[in-house]
């Protein structure tokens, strides 16, 4: 039961083939089973998740029509949960037990969710392996000796290693995308502002996007319609329309042009990598859909902006914590907690925001007119994820600036507030590779319609790791 | 190019902005790492931005505001539910003032 997808789920409960008890219990099963393995949680709410069942088994029994009700999800440890220990994966807040629900938290328990534990993370969510993790990495149910990606690690190992159904994730420069192609999953970072960042633990504010990973692109739609939307507690949030985003996909897909960025296609990409996405291509071509290749000139410059922005902003969020209200003082934070804040620090001092805040700022609107000039001729980008393949554990921890390289193609989407999602396009080396696909602001539904399309034709999302 | 050098002072005046407590080795280590890193960002300075406004904003929403209006907020109780120390319904810091004699 655990290996099903929300909607197969929704069915079997619907149709009473199993209850949420049992539904529970066997991701319950699941998680006890491999979790000395993978490391995927840092909570496993197993007292809590078997009763919130229980409710939803008779809640249904009364007719309830929750939508997502009796499906066992995990919640990534920076998300704030009511009574549930929230670490963020660091040492700082080891002890914190928040007096309140994130937004998109209460949406999913609202909707019948069941949370089943809270998952294993990059502290802070500063990182691209989970190595940063102040509770040991998270491991790559794929290759055990591989990181998963970050920073929603364990997110992204639970739902590939089938221990839930879905799993939430934050997205500041890559942190959902990344480990959903690391671990061959489906990880979609909305548009900025579309989710509520209402309670989950800030990273840098003008580019964190609340997102999710899942097992195909129909469950991805399906939580998108419940989570997004205006939240007066999230003064960024716009109140866009929230369309079921599940009832688009039959709608004629073959007037859709896509740009392929030649930027993203250089030499620093895996060659396997790079022809498994032209396969993809060809695919998508079969069907009558246009593509073409676009520039997007400032490409090579978002990372450099990335890495001013991002610190600049972790700098002044990671200031709150003083141990004083909760969690434990400074001396706590970790190397990487420590990188960022004395970056940002610097990047923002007296004397220095000009030539590099600033200047970053400026870059931001280059990349982001990039964007607006491509979707003049295309409505939909399709490049890599990321330039390689899941590493080694240990391979680049040493190595800061290494390991920030692998955001390389992430991070414009974050620069530019638009909607990524990342689709597994198949496997290199026995490893997952996953490719983006990047909407307009406020586009999902046409960026769901199309990747349910491209899953169709490269058929592959169905293939589990063998643990 | 001159490869980017960030001093230790530096590094320890910025620590000490930031509220962070580093030893020697500690200082040596992010002085190497930080420099790299900020040697790594220098591409920017080739673009000419004379003309470009900064993006901080990326939908474009500007001066949200809400109706001025008291709601419900955390009581005290669960206010105060993570404090390490807490007295008669306070946190409870370490003295920031000279004593009074």
């Amino acid at each position: 039961m655990n290996k099903l997808t929300i909607g197969q789920a929704l069915k079997g409960l619907k149709e009473k083939k199993f209850s949420a008890v049992e539904l529970t219990q066997a991701c319950l099963k699941r998680i006890k089973k491999f979790e000395p393995k993978i490391n995927a949680f840092i909570t496993i709410c197993e007292k809590n998740a078997l009763e919130n069942a229980r409710k939803t088994d008779n809640a249904r029994q009364r007719g309830s029509q929750q939508p997502l009700l009796g499906i066992p999800m995990a919640v990534k440890d920076n998300f704030s949960t009511w009574g549930i220990k929230t670490t963020a994966a660091s040492n700082v807040l080891e002890n914190y037990i928040p007096v309140y629900d994130a937004t998109v938290v209460k949406k999913l328990k609202e909707a019948g969710a069941i949370i089943i534990g809270k998952t294993n993370l990059d502290a802070w969510a500063h990182g691209s392996s989970g190595e940063n993790s102040d509770f040991e990495p998270t491991k790559n149910p794929w290759d055990l000796s591989r990181v998963p990606g970050g920073s929603s690690s364990g997110s992204a190992a639970a739902v590939a290693a089938e221990m839930c159904l879905a799993a939430t994730g934050s997205d500041t420069g890559g942190s959902v995308r990344l480990p959903a192609a690391f671990c061959g999953v489906v990880g979609l970072k909305p548009t900025y502002g579309r989710v509520s960042r209402y309670g989950v633990i800030a990273m840098a504010s003008s580019l964190d996007s609340i997102g999710h990973l899942t097992k195909d692109v129909r469950d991805s739609a399906l939580i998108l319609s419940i989570t997004s939307g205006h939240d007066p507690l999230d003064a960024t949030t716009p109140d866009v329309p929230v369309p079921d985003y599940t009832k688009k996909f039959n709608q004629p897909i073959n007037r859709i042009r896509v740009g392929i960025p030649k930027e993203y296609f250089i030499k620093g990409l895996n060659p396997k990598i790079k022809e498994k996405i032209n396969e993809a291509i060809k695919k998508i071509e079969k069907l009558g859909i246009k593509v073409g290749e676009i520039s997007l000139p400032h490409t090579q410059y978002a990372l450099a902006a990335y890495y001013i922005i991002q610190p600049s902003e972790v700098s002044s969020n990671l200031a709150r914590y003083d141990g004083i209200r909760y969690g434990f003082p400074r001396q706590k934070f970790a190397d990487e907690a420590k990188r960022r804040i004395m970056l940002g620090a610097y990047t923002l001092s007296a004397g220095y925001y000009e030539a590099y805040y600033l200047q970053a700022m400026k870059v931001r609107t280059l990349i982001k007119k990039d964007f607006e000039n491509a979707f003049k001729k295309v409505d939909l980008i399709l490049a890599p994820v990321s330039p390689d393949l899941p590493f080694k554990l240990g391979e680049k921890i040493d190595d800061p600036l290494q390991m920030y390289l692998s955001d390389v193609f992430t991070v414009p989407a974050n620069l530019a507030g638009l909607p990524g999602l990342s689709l597994p396009a198949g496997m290199v080396d026995n490893l997952p590779v996953g490719m983006q696909i990047i909407g307009q602001q406020f586009d999902e539904a046409r960026l769901f319609q199309f990747a349910f399309t491209c899953e169709q034709v490269i058929n592959w999302h169905q293939k589990k790791p063998k643990l | 190019m001159r490869k980017f050098k960030l001093s230790s002072e530096k590094v320890r005046h910025v620590a000490q902005l930031a509220g962070l407590s580093l030893n020697s080795k500690e200082i040596k280590k992010f002085q190497k790492q930080l420099s790299e890193i900020l040697d790594y960002v220098e591409i920017l300075k080739k673009i000419d931005t004379k003309k470009i406004e900064p993006t901080s904003q990326v939908t474009g929403l500007e001066n949200v505001s809400r109706e001025d209006k008291a709601t419900t907020c955390l009581s005290q109780k669960k206010s105060l539910a993570n404090a390490p120390v807490k007295q008669n319904g306070f946190f409870k810091i370490k003295s920031i003032t000279e004593k009074w004699n």
